[in-house]
């Protein structure tokens, strides 16, 4: 573990989040430090992604408390939700890239909806600068319906990145790629790290991904925290519940 | 004994009965409350500064210019029919010249707002039921939201305004076509010139035919954009949603016509 943080810049305590009859977070607590990796594992619908959902406030949740950089996201003003967002990158599942645009829209989007102005030409080169950066300089033009499962997820992050947020939530990053894709993904998400000095929150099964990235190690079950430690512990861990993930 | 089984198995089922009764009413409630907030979501961002011009601009195109030629052909048939339909009996009573008077009036006041309403509610209401959902189930949405921009004021407002705004041009471009439909339809038996059809048509249309007929098309309009953005926008997480919504959206959008032409004919009828 890296330990080069003190700060921490996500404080969640004691979550509680639930669909109907349906807990899906039960009491959840953790923070992350600033400049770390952070991954939450856990089975499926165990609450992994509902948990940074709640972070950017796309989900509510029913109890506990969330604080972004100092402001507590329970009874947050939409201005304030705008800044925390502004904080904030996240990666979905798909990438979630707007499939009526091209890959170039899809960059400036984000730009253009910035109170920040920006000049045609400073988009250009911002865009040109995030494609360089996710090693896909060339498909600027094309729609994502042309693009594969992986090209898609970079250019989700080269979406992210281009409105430089400090925190990047990245919401299953290798699910559905092949292992040399996933291994790409998982070294450019430290790149990004290393790169842009951001502070990550990575949500997988992905064993091989967790051991590439993880500078921490949250483990969810049944709503709850099971176990938080760096990658050698969990893999010196003899809990069998643990030993299933990493054997 | 025997009667006590009778009277629980009664009281059960009576019970049962009620509580299903008060869940579907408390699921109308829901959804009548979950409408007012949709509509006060879009009511709060129609009047705003940071309108979203260039995608009205763009959905004006997709839903006018993209509808043209379905609408084309629907109007020259629905003016074809009328005309071919209403010749006989016409004739038997001596008033075929009353024919292109009366395919007029029909098509303005009736048949042309509800037919091209309906098919709008196929066309558009089914195309933005399936964008929207789509776009929801493949979280563009949410990501919309995280990058904070206001989905309700970037996808729903221009969607609704630019129906609201091409379904009703759409209904007089397809009366005009109809009315050439008709004149078309004359042509197969008789043998009237274009002027002369048009002069017939245009002397029994009056100012009554004309002005409420057009303001229901805005209400028109106004419903398949509310309705397809609706079923779209709100639709659920799997994919089996994006057709549920499309299909919802067709649906309720040519009910809800028929019920405001129902209104607005009403309303007409008392003025």
């Amino acid at each position: 573990m890296k330990d080069t943080t003190t700060k921490n810049l996500i404080e969640i305590k004691n979550l509680k989040v639930s669909f109907g009859d349906n807990h899906v977070l039960k009491d959840v607590s953790l923070e992350l430090k600033e400049g770390e990796n952070l991954v939450v594992l856990g089975k499926s619908g165990t609450g992994k992604s509902v948990l940074i959902k709640c972070i950017v406030r796309l989900l509510k949740f029913d109890g506990g408390t969330i604080n972004v950089g100092g402001i507590e996201l329970e009874k947050i003003s939409y201005l304030d939700l705008i800044k925390v967002r502004k904080q904030i990158g996240f990666l979905f599942q798909g990438a979630a890239l707007y499939d009526s645009m091209t890959v170039k829209e899809n960059l400036q989007f984000p730009l253009k909806k910035l109170e920040e102005k920006f000049t045609q030409e400073e988009i250009d080169k911002k865009i040109i600068d995030a494609l360089e950066n996710v090693s896909l300089p060339d498909v600027m033009n094309k729609m994502p319906s042309e693009l594969s499962g992986g090209m898609k997820k970079r250019i989700g992050l080269a979406r992210t990145l281009i409105v430089n947020p400090n925190i990047l939530l990245y919401d299953e990053p290798t699910t559905g790629l092949d292992p040399i894709t996933s291994e790409e993904i998982s070294n450019l998400i430290n790149e990004t790290k290393n790169k842009y000095k951001t502070t990550s929150i990575i949500i997988t099964h992905d064993i091989k991904c967790v051991k590439i990235v993880a500078d921490r190690i949250v483990m969810l079950k049944e709503g709850l925290i099971y176990k938080v430690g760096t990658l050698s512990e969990f893999e010196n861990d003899d809990d069998s519940y643990i030993k299933s993930f990493f054997n | 004994m025997e009667n006590n089984k009778h009277i629980n198995s009664t009281l059960e089922f009576l019970g049962n009965k009620f509580l299903s009764v008060k869940y579907n009413f408390n699921s109308v409630l829901d959804y009548l409350t979950d409408i007012v907030s949709y509509l006060k979501l879009i009511s709060r961002n129609l009047f705003t500064i940071k309108f979203e011009f260039n995608e009205f601009l763009k959905q004006c195109y997709q839903i006018g210019n993209k509808s043209v030629g379905l609408i084309s052909l629907t109007g020259i048939i629905m003016g074809l029919v009328l005309t071919i339909q209403s010749r006989p009996p016409l004739v038997s009573f001596g008033a075929v010249t009353m024919l292109p008077g009366m395919v007029a009036v029909s098509l303005i006041r009736e048949m042309g707002p509800v037919i091209t309403a309906l098919i709008c509610s196929g066309k558009i209401g089914s195309s933005m039921g399936a964008e929207l959902g789509s776009m929801r189930v493949t979280e563009q949405i949410d990501a919309m939201e995280v990058s904070n921009v206001n989905p309700i004021r970037f996808l729903i407002v221009p969607r609704v305004l630019a129906a609201t705004i091409m379904i009703p041009l759409l209904i007089i471009y397809a009366d005009v076509i109809g009315i050439f439909g008709s004149w078309l339809g004359t042509n197969i038996k008789d043998d009237v010139s274009f002027k002369l059809f048009i002069n017939q048509a245009f002397a029994s249309v009056d100012f009554m035919d004309l002005m409420p007929a057009i303001i229901k098309s805005f209400f028109f309009g106004a419903v398949i954009g509310l309705v397809g953005c609706y079923k779209g926008f709100y639709a659920g997480r799997g994919t089996e949603s994006v057709g549920l919504a499309s299909n919802s959206a067709v649906v309720t959008a040519s009910l809800l016509v028929i019920i405001v032409d129902l209104v607005a004919v009403q309303i007409t009828d008392l003025l």
